[in-house]
């Protein structure tokens, strides 16, 4: 049992407090049952976000970065009611989700929406681009006129043709899937989009292309962004709030500055010395941090700090302690018993860093 | 340049297309040209043959018993009456039969198993424990047994059979619809607010059909035996019909008149041939499709 | 030695798909010293990947491979059977993008090992055989060696996977290991552990190494020379820091524009736009071209041959103006 926050400042959260933020989020907690082995009695059970707590202002973007197996993409799809958590709340524009009947909380998806990582497979193959894109205003009651003026307009917003909506995703390539997706996420005017690796399959040219394209889209409508992603290069370059995830849960979080030019937590540094940086001289003269070792199962978690297993500050502590998400005095949240804030990405080291294989 | 594979069960990315591209493809392979054209043939004889049928299949048309010769190609039965002819009539009761049981099954177990499988929880318990159970009876005895209870004939042979039948489409469906319950597709559906029903009508069953389709092509030989089975046991057709399977079961009375029983029993094997090989090639267009790209 | 260890001049690869043929590979020249890092970059569809494993005969039978390739001066290409085999895992090491193409589930990791220094080197006593998996698996840092020969590859993690695929291309001493997208499926902290146990490798054992990659980052961080791959050519060829700030191709420029930066924040991206051409109905000029903003009339009908401009070897008519014109443009 995990992720109690400080009574501190959240990433994100507007500290005059006058105005209630778009998004809140608070010790949200997802686990699936595992399979047990043959024979076992009883479910075990996985906590794949294990306690997250967050604020998003409308009209920013907090990107939640971290590896497979983080926890990003299931808090997102908690957050937009994909998947329905198993604590912990979602508030949206002041609203429980938790406390909302089926019907009114269909209703109230108009008002967030996602995209997602394979716009190959977030489309209907049996169904023609025009369907696919007028289904979410048929469901909501948009009436026809309405709707085919929506679409149209979206449409040459991501510079594709009316002729296009008589076509099958199949005759797309994979950046027009990807921005026929983006339209359909767009068509009910939402607030917030939850974004899951939405650049990742594609070259890195049609990358560029779908980035422009979020940030142009963001600034007409006044978007929301909750952006899942583990290039940390694309997350810099998108992100107002930056979160960093590690099994489960968040280790450090703040402003874009504050987690890559002051990061403090061992495990944001290692991510950050490990992402390249395409300039070989840069590269020759960086610090290095190689991890040891793999990330542990989520099945069964390390006790105390969850890093502690690779982490190479590591001391008896963190084995028999949790540490809280907390200002450590750096004007940022770290949820470690040792921080230190430093620029990991372009400063040499004054003393080697980095754990022995 | 890269070689996909893409199974109907996860990539539903098969276009059309393509695909009509692939059955042009199959046809130059001889098996698969060879089962469509068997099948074909066999169609064409359940839509027309009282147009050009030599006999009548109920009348006695010859001496009882002979042996085939010219004016009757497979010889008679022991009431006198052209076996090639009820052979032929045969396949208009057999096939329509088979093709109704098929759909039936399909409709009602792959409902079952579709709700079952996306709705999970106790409708999927209750679906599944009673698919076990069926399908813990040998077929025909469990077919004899329903059929056996409610009388003999055509008809109630075909009600044993969906209730032999269905559970097979019932766990294939479940499955399908399973796995194509977190497709992201599936997911976006969520997203926008569409409904249970709604996404289970549009996005679930529409992707799942197919590969269950390939074998209910592949199952229709067996129906067609199974109705014979049935048939020959004295639960399906009664006589005078010209059924298959009750056929045989003549000639084996007239154990020395093999062509009595040999000839309904060709025309079964010509069936069921075709059609598996049809369904095999069914399978290599919509199951794995081999794409280069 | 004088030489280059591999060679390739004029390597062609098409694939007769249906009625048509696809260019897959269209004349690459490319040379891979002793002891060098090599980094072939493109998008996918550029034929990075194809020109190695048509070099290697690993295509499907649809593909045809012309051209030459020279490896220690001698042809490899055409090469069958047991030849074929003996250069292949013997003195060519090769690693993919997925490790688990390349293991075999049902066997473990040591017998795979034994089995890849066994078919090169049959002479060996089992002894000494085992004592090399050891050591192998040692060499790319795998801890508990001992423990870990007894277990089966879905047992690791991809990481651990990706390094069995690496002791494995390494289990002969190979000259040249070619490494196609090796970390492009692990995280990011893992792709720095692999990375390390690369870099430590060349080190130790001075082996010439191809890395074939999408990823300008990885590049800038292990290749000593690039070759950026358009459209099945090589379009711009030069040591890494000349590549990275001295590029003359509009395509090196164009994508490095498209990168978002680890280093700095707010910076412009400037997508090329287009898209690139089919590789069975090629204009007929310069690849490029219908998307480049420097092309003349030129290149819309002659296709430019590669020439040395400045420290590149580069694929455009109008270096080494070319980029300049594009920031010009850009202003």
């Amino acid at each position: 049992m995990t992720g109690s926050t400080s009574e501190g400042v959240l990433p994100g959260e507007v500290q005059t407090g006058s105005e209630t933020p778009l998004l809140r989020v608070r010790d949200l907690v997802k686990s699936f049952p595992v399979r047990g082995g043959v024979g076992r009695r009883g479910k075990s059970f996985v906590q794949a976000v294990a306690g997250v707590s967050f604020d998003l202002s409308r009209g920013e973007t907090l990107s939640l970065v971290g590896e497979s197996g983080c926890g990003k993409s299931t808090t997102a799809r908690c957050v937009v009611r994909i998947l329905d958590p198993t604590s912990g709340s979602v508030e949206f524009d002041g609203i429980d989700l938790n406390g909302l009947s089926a019907d009114d909380l269909r209703r109230s998806r108009r008002r967030f929406q996602m995209v997602f990582q394979d716009p190959q497979a977030s489309l209907n193959p049996r169904m023609t681009i025009g369907q696919t894109l007028s289904e979410p205003l048929h469901i909501h009651g948009v009436d026809p006129a309405e709707s085919r003026d929506r679409i149209r307009e979206l449409m040459s917003l991501v510079q594709l043709r009316d002729g296009d909506l008589d076509r099958y995703p199949h005759q797309f390539s994979g950046g027009q899937r990807q921005r026929i997706g983006i339209v359909r996420a767009l068509v009910l005017r939402p607030e917030l989009i939850a974004l899951d690796e939405p650049v990742s399959a594609l070259d890195v040219s049609i990358q560029a292309e779908i980035i422009r394209l979020l940030e142009r889209l963001r600034d007409q409508f006044g978007l929301a962004y909750l952006f899942i992603a583990h290039d940390l290069s694309v997350v810099r370059h998108l992100s107002d709030q930056v979160a960093v995830m590690y099994l489960g849960t968040i280790v450090e979080s703040g402003s874009n500055s504050d987690v890559y030019d002051n990061s403090a937590h061992p495990y944001t540094q290692a991510l950050l010395a490990a992402a390249p940086i395409p300039d070989p001289r840069i590269e020759r003269t960086r610090p290095r941090i190689v991890l040891a070792g793999d990330p542990p199962s989520p099945i069964n978690p390390p006790t105390g700090c969850r890093f502690r297993t690779r982490c190479w500050k590591a001391q008896p502590r963190c084995a028999e302690e949790e540490p809280v998400l907390a200002d450590p005095g750096i004007g940022h949240l770290v949820a470690c018993h040792y921080p230190e804030a430093s620029n990991v990405i372009t400063s040499r080291p004054d003393r080697p860093i980095g754990g022995a294989l | 340049m890269t070689v996909s594979v893409t199974t109907s069960g996860s990539g539903m990315s098969a276009q059309r297309v393509s695909r009509i591209k692939a059955v042009g493809g199959l046809l130059r392979h001889p098996a698969i040209a060879f089962g469509v054209m068997i099948s074909a043939a066999w169609l064409v004889v359940v839509l027309t043959v009282h147009w050009w049928a030599p006999y009548d299949p109920y009348e006695s048309v010859g001496e009882r018993l002979r042996s085939p010769n010219g004016d009757h190609w497979f010889g008679t039965d022991a009431l006198g009456r052209d076996v090639f002819t009820r052979v032929l009539y045969g396949a208009r009761q057999s096939l329509p039969i088979s093709v109704a049981v098929i759909a039936c099954a399909l409709l009602i177990g792959g409902l079952l198993g579709a709700v079952a499988g996306y709705f999970g929880k106790r409708v999927d318990t209750v679906v599944m424990r009673l698919v076990d159970v069926t399908m813990a009876f040998p077929p025909i005895l469990l077919a004899m047994a329903v059929a056996a209870a409610l009388g003999p004939g055509l008809r109630n042979g075909f009600i044993a059979m969906v209730v032999v039948w269905w559970p097979i489409y019932a766990r294939l469906l479940r499955a399908q619809v399973m796995a194509m319950k977190h497709k992201e597709h599936v997911e976006a559906a969520v997203s926008i607010g569409a409904t249970r029903s709604r996404i289970l009508r549009r996005h679930v069953l529409p992707l799942s059909f197919t590969g269950v389709m390939v074998n209910a092509t592949v199952d229709l030989g067996q129906v067609v035996l199974l109705t014979a089975s049935l048939s020959f046991l004295g639960l399906g057709a009664l006589p005078p019909a010209p059924e298959w399977g009750a056929m045989i079961t003549e000639g084996a009375k007239n154990f020395y008149q093999w062509w009595i029983a040999l000839a309904p029993g060709l025309a079964m094997v010509t069936v069921v041939l075709g059609i598996n090989f049809l369904g095999d090639g069914l399978r290599d267009v919509l199951d794995v499709k081999v794409a280069s790209k | 030695m004088t030489g280059p260890l591999l060679s390739l001049s004029g390597l062609t690869v098409d694939f007769s798909v249906g009625d048509g043929v696809v260019h897959a590979v269209r004349g690459v020249d490319l040379d891979v010293n002793h002891g060098e890092v090599v980094g072939l970059v493109g998008e996918s569809g550029s034929g990075k990947s194809v020109t190695m494993l048509g070099l290697l005969g690993l295509l499907a039978p649809n593909a045809r491979v012309g051209g030459s390739a020279l490896f220690d001066g001698t042809e490899i290409l055409g090469l069958t059977g047991k030849p074929l085999r003996a250069l292949r895992g013997g003195r060519i090491g090769m690693i993919f993008q997925d490790p688990m193409t390349s293991l075999n589930p049902v066997l473990t990791i040591g017998r795979q090992l034994a089995e890849a220094i066994e078919a090169h080197q049959p002479t060996l006593t089992g002894k000494r055989v085992r004592a090399r998996v050891q050591e192998l698996l040692e060499m790319v840092s795998i801890p508990n060696a001992a423990e870990r020969i007894a277990a089966y590859p879905h047992e690791l993690s991809g990481g651990m996977r990706q390094r069995v695929v690496i002791a494995m291309a390494l289990a002969n001493e190979p000259e040249l290991l070619i490494a196609d997208e090796p970390t492009t499926a692990l995280d990011v902290t893992i792709q720095a552990q692999i990375l390390d146990v690369l870099a430590d490798l060349r080190q130790r054992t001075n082996t010439a190494m191809v890395i074939i990659t999408h990823d300008l980052g990885l590049v800038a961080g292990v290749a000593d020379r690039v070759n950026v791959m358009y459209a099945g050519r090589v379009v711009e060829r030069a040591e890494v820091d000349e590549i990275f700030h001295k590029h003359q191709h509009p395509y090196t420029a164009g994508l490095l524009r498209c990168l978002p930066r680890l280093d700095r924040r707010g910076i412009d991206l400037d997508p090329i736009g287009g898209a690139p051409p089919r590789l069975d109905r090629l204009p007929e000029g310069c690849a490029f071209a219908p998307r480049c903003r420097a092309a003349i009339d030129e290149c819309l009908v002659r296709d430019p041959m590669l020439r040395m401009v400045g420290a590149s070897v580069v694929a455009c008519h109008r270096a080494p103006d070319a980029v300049a014109s594009l920031t010009g443009a850009g202003a």
